[in-house]
């Protein structure tokens, strides 16, 4: 079986895989990040959401040896360096923006990319980005509200900073 | 100002670190040492004969361990059912077996017919491939009309396909019939309650253990209630005595219903872990779960209500085909009977009514409890038929409600269909509904609207719902095999921390804060010092879980016995320690004290004294401080509440957009606002869904057309808008502790009439009466085309 050597988090990883081995299932089963989630098998439910390079991928739609050589993030490498929730995930447990968790790991991946590519999402732009992925506990409400405070945050503290 | 502790405060929810940080557990994340890969062959037709069936190729296939079908399984057990319902004549329902490998036929399009068990989950696949599984096809039984009518059987000792036929109140037929033709008005509707698929977005999965040393099974599995798993499967299935089986149901990603069940996969994977002597994982893809999850609804009925000339109910009538499937999955027979007609009073004072449900055995996946489980059919039906009666009496939809509402004055209220509400206001939360959904500035709304060539519709529903399922011996008079309290053990450690460990299961609902919330607010100490422990039962003492929005109000009730109980033991331990007496010490804020004194002693200084009992009173108590309780509900509780919806109808298309949804709940007391809110959300988005968007459908093959996430519509963020919550209107619980109603539920049960009514109240002007669900684009046109001809 060929290898494959990326990075995950920050870190080098590498593994054998087969050719139809994808990424999410190299990420849970060959490297043991099990934060990324498998909700369904036609890349609906965004579950798997991680980043490669600067965007947001379904994990499940791309094989693991595509990614030779790519920087991917997952759920596990959104934290502070220090350990303490990032701006949105702190968001998402102040506003109630998770019930079972399930679809969390793929809201934060696919949030934080809305927010890099836009500062100051509407609602409307915020659901219309969240298309592909599918929550059955929340209503979107709280996940909604969650990612309008982020977005928030993140602005004022881009603001202090300069 | 808001508490930031205890009853009340909207506690930040301690499990949310693990979930936001993919640190969660769910069974799929569990590996065991040394697993191997099971998958399922599940028929492709959805009824027929298995004229031969050969693994031989399969088995000698790269990787495979062994290859299992029902010729290996003639010790194990059929899946068995909860609940046994009474026909009209006496005699029990039918209860097929329900085989956890088909035996000879395949039922339903799914039904598992082998099972391979391999080093990785691609040979098991690759193997299940090779397996030579011939099918004869048989008709297969699809529309529960033609079902009932005889012709093909979904079992061959079922001739017309009737699980049971049920009449209830028996003893009202008559009176309602005569009352109904006596009425100055009967308003009659037929209606479908749209075949649903729960889809947690974790799909199910199960690894089974076996410890050969030890002779213990452990499964870990996504179960809403794991001791009735170990119930269910070791007594009936696998014969495992309990002490020799663990179930452990770790992180699970949400269930609303549909992981209640006892289902085929657990067993064989606890089964074959032994057999092969390796631990056996099995994990459902999205395909496999909505071929073998447990459905929801699926109700045909029809609905006559009688009224005089004032608009006062005076009987119902309803007659209800309700599908079951291929088998009874556990709770299935109580789900269209017991918590169905017993919620037809509604809120109102209905003085006569009567219903027969027809069960039907059809070719297709069981169907069972989800999220509201009867309660989402009784309100449909009956918030649809009360709108239709004001269009045709010409009463406003509010005004016709509100004289029939029971009275405040009224509780407790005996209904003529066997439950006795115990508290309520319905004029409440109408009232309140429609302040916040600002429906006096519907005029103007609708002006714009038209104006823009739409139409806009405002729709009222109001719902009533029997919760903290369920005194046993009421239970057990209806049917249930089971009890239907819960338990809880309240550990305080020596240093005065306390963990609780619960029956109830958490899948999203954040029990671990709530919990620790009313623990907290009881015992005066830090949230922090309370740890909550589920979801396994080598360390909870019994439980039978989580649904029936039951969690809080049994689950809770349980726990507060606990505490209770060991307030009680401490107070005794304080006295001794502060050589008064016990009646003289008062506990408040983590103090005990002698009342009236300065003299105090810590909870701490207790807890120590409990397990250091060097100065203690050990002819009168025993040492430690650890207290377990069964809480068994008096009755059920009723949470109710009004939701007013509004809705644009472009007529061109046939598009609903949901412009505003308001729900007013009555919850009885709440623990956690933030959580409960979130509930609500929850089932408005999931009753929204049902009423736009869901459908299990099912072509004349038995073919489940829409298997899968690009053909079955969940409610994604843009369907969906804000919503407006309310739960101040608060009659409590009269009979438990906390005075707590449950929210799982309710907006599930509210939303679809509110917006089914929102609807038709849009398109009544051009003749439109009645669209069934889901209100998909092309139904609407279809109506409007209709009504235009």
């Amino acid at each position: 079986m060929p290898t494959v050597n990326m990075t995950v988090n920050g870190k080098p990883v590498s593994g054998e895989v087969e050719g139809r081995t994808l990424l999410v299932q190299f990420l849970r089963e060959t490297i043991g990040l099990t934060g990324t989630h498998v909700g369904c098998d036609t890349s609906q439910c965004g579950a798997c959401v991680v980043h490669i390079g600067d965007d947001s991928v379904k994990s499940c739609t791309v094989f693991a040896q595509a990614c030779q050589d790519a920087d991917v993030t997952t759920i596990e490498g959104m934290a502070n360096a220090d350990g303490s929730l990032c701006v949105l995930q702190a968001a998402f447990q102040e506003h109630h923006g998770l019930q079972c968790g399930f679809c969390t790991p793929g809201m934060i991946m696919s949030a934080s990319d809305l927010l890099a590519k836009n500062a100051d999402p509407t609602e409307s732009e915020i659901r219309s980005w969240l298309e592909g992925n599918i929550c059955r506990c929340t209503g979107y409400h709280n996940i909604v509200k969650a990612i309008q405070a982020a977005a928030a945050t993140m602005r004022g503290q881009q603001i202090a900073a300069q | 100002m808001p508490k930031d502790q205890g009853i009340g405060a909207s506690s930040k929810r301690r499990e949310d670190i693990r979930f936001l940080t993919g640190k969660g557990q769910y069974t799929d994340d569990i590996n065991r040492p040394g697993q191997a890969y099971a998958y399922f062959l599940r028929s492709d037709v959805a009824h027929g004969r298995i004229i031969r069936l050969d693994t031989d190729v399969a088995a000698a296939s790269a990787g495979v361990l062994s290859i299992l079908t029902a010729k290996d399984l003639e010790a194990v057990g059929g899946v068995p059912c909860g609940w046994q319902v009474t026909d009209k004549n006496g005699e029990p329902m039918k209860e097929p077996k329900h085989p956890i490998l088909a035996e000879g036929k395949v039922r339903h399009v799914g039904d598992p017919i082998a099972v391979v068990i391999a080093e990785t989950l691609a040979a098991a696949r690759d193997a299940a491939e090779a397996i030579e599984c011939e099918i004869e096809e048989l008709p297969a039984v699809i529309g529960m009309e033609t079902a009932i009518q005889g012709g093909a059987t979904v079992h061959d000792d079922i001739a017309d396909n009737l699980c049971f036929d049920w009449e209830f109140v028996a003893e009202n037929k008559t009176a309602v019939d005569e009352a109904l033709a006596s009425a100055h008005h009967v308003t009659a509707l037929e209606l479908v309650n749209n075949r649903l698929v729960a889809n947690p977005m974790e799909p199910r999965a199960a690894i089974g253990e076996y410890d050969a040393a030890r002779d213990e099974h452990t499964l870990f599995t996504t179960s809403q209630n794991p001791h009735v798993i170990r119930l269910l499967m070791g007594a009936f299935v696998l014969s495992i005595p309990e002490h020799k089986l663990r179930v452990v149901a770790p992180d699970v990603g949400g269930g609303f219903g549909t992981k209640i069940y006892h289902y085929a996969e657990e067993a064989l994977v606890t089964w074959a872990a032994k057999h092969v002597g390796r631990p056996v994982k099995w994990t459902a893809d999205r395909t496999e779960a909505f071929l073998s999850d447990a459905q929801g609804r699926d109700h045909v009925t029809k609905i006559e209500l009688g009224m005089d000339a004032d608009g006062n109910f005076l009987a119902l009538r309803c007659s209800t085909l309700a599908n079951m499937g291929a088998y009874l999955s556990t709770f299935a027979p109580c789900v269209p009977t017991w918590l169905h007609g017993t919620l037809l009073a509604g809120n109102y004072k209905t003085p006569l009514i009567f219903t027969n449900v027809k069960a039907v055995f059809t070719n297709t996946v069981p169907v069972d409890a989800y999220r509201g489980a009867g309660r989402p059919e009784a309100t449909y039906q009956l918030e649809r038929v009360i709108d239709k009666a004001a269009r045709e009496m010409g009463i406003e939809p509010v005004e016709l409600r509100r004289r029939n509402f029971i009275q405040p004055t009224q509780f407790p209220y005996a209904t003529p269909v066997a439950v006795e509400y115990d508290t309520g206001n319905y004029d409440a939360t109408m009232d309140k509904a429609l302040q916040i959904s600002d429906s006096a500035g519907f005029a103007a709304r609708k002006e714009a609207t038209e104006a823009a060539g739409k139409r806009r519709g405002l729709g009222i529903a109001s719902y009533i719902e029997a919760c903290g399922i369920a005194p046993s011996s009421l239970v057990g008079a209806l049917g249930a095999r089971a009890g239907l309290y819960e338990a809880a053990t309240v550990r305080v450690n020596p240093t005065g921390s306390i963990a609780v460990m619960t029956g109830s299961h958490s899948h999203g609902q954040g029990h671990e804060t709530t919990f620790a919330q009313v623990v907290a607010e009881m015992l005066g100490c830090d949230e922090g010092q309370v740890d909550i422990v589920h979801g396994d039962t080598s360390k909870i003492p019994f439980g039978m879980g989580t649904y029936g929005s039951r969690s809080l109000a049994v689950g809770g009730s349980a726990i507060v016995k606990s505490v209770e109980k060991i307030v009680a033991k401490a107070k005794k331990i304080a006295a001794h320690l502060l050589e008064a007496a016990e009646g003289d010490v008062t506990f408040e804020n983590g103090q005990f004290t002698v009342a009236g004194t300065d003299r105090s002693v810590s909870w701490g200084d207790v807890a120590l004294a409990a397990y250091v009992p060097h100065n203690y009173p050990i002819e009168e108590i025993e040492p430690g401080l650890e207290e377990t309780s069964f809480y068994d509900p008096a009755n059920f509780t009723y949470p109710a509440g009004a939701y007013v919806c509004e809705v644009e109808v472009d007529p061109e298309t046939g598009v609903v957009s949901v412009e505003n949804f308001t729900a007013a709940d009555d919850f009885g007391n709440v623990v956690n606002p933030m959580i409960v809110e979130g509930q609500v959300h929850g089932g408005l988005a999931q009753g929204i869904g049902q009423a736009m968007l869901e459908a299990a459908v099912y072509d004349e093959s038995g073919q489940l057309a829409s298997a899968s996430y690009m053909d079955y519509a969940m409610p994604r963020a843009g369907d969906l808008p804000m919503f407006k919550v309310d739960h101040s209107c608060v009659t409590p619980c009269t009979h438990n502790p906390l005075g707590v109603k449950g929210c799982g539920e309710a907006g599930a049960i509210g939303s679809p009439p509110a917006l089914v009514n929102a609807v038709i109240d849009a398109l009544a002007p051009i003749g439109v009466t009645h669209i069934d669900m889901p209100l998909t684009p092309s139904r609407v046109w279809r109506a409007i085309q209709n009504a235009k001809a």
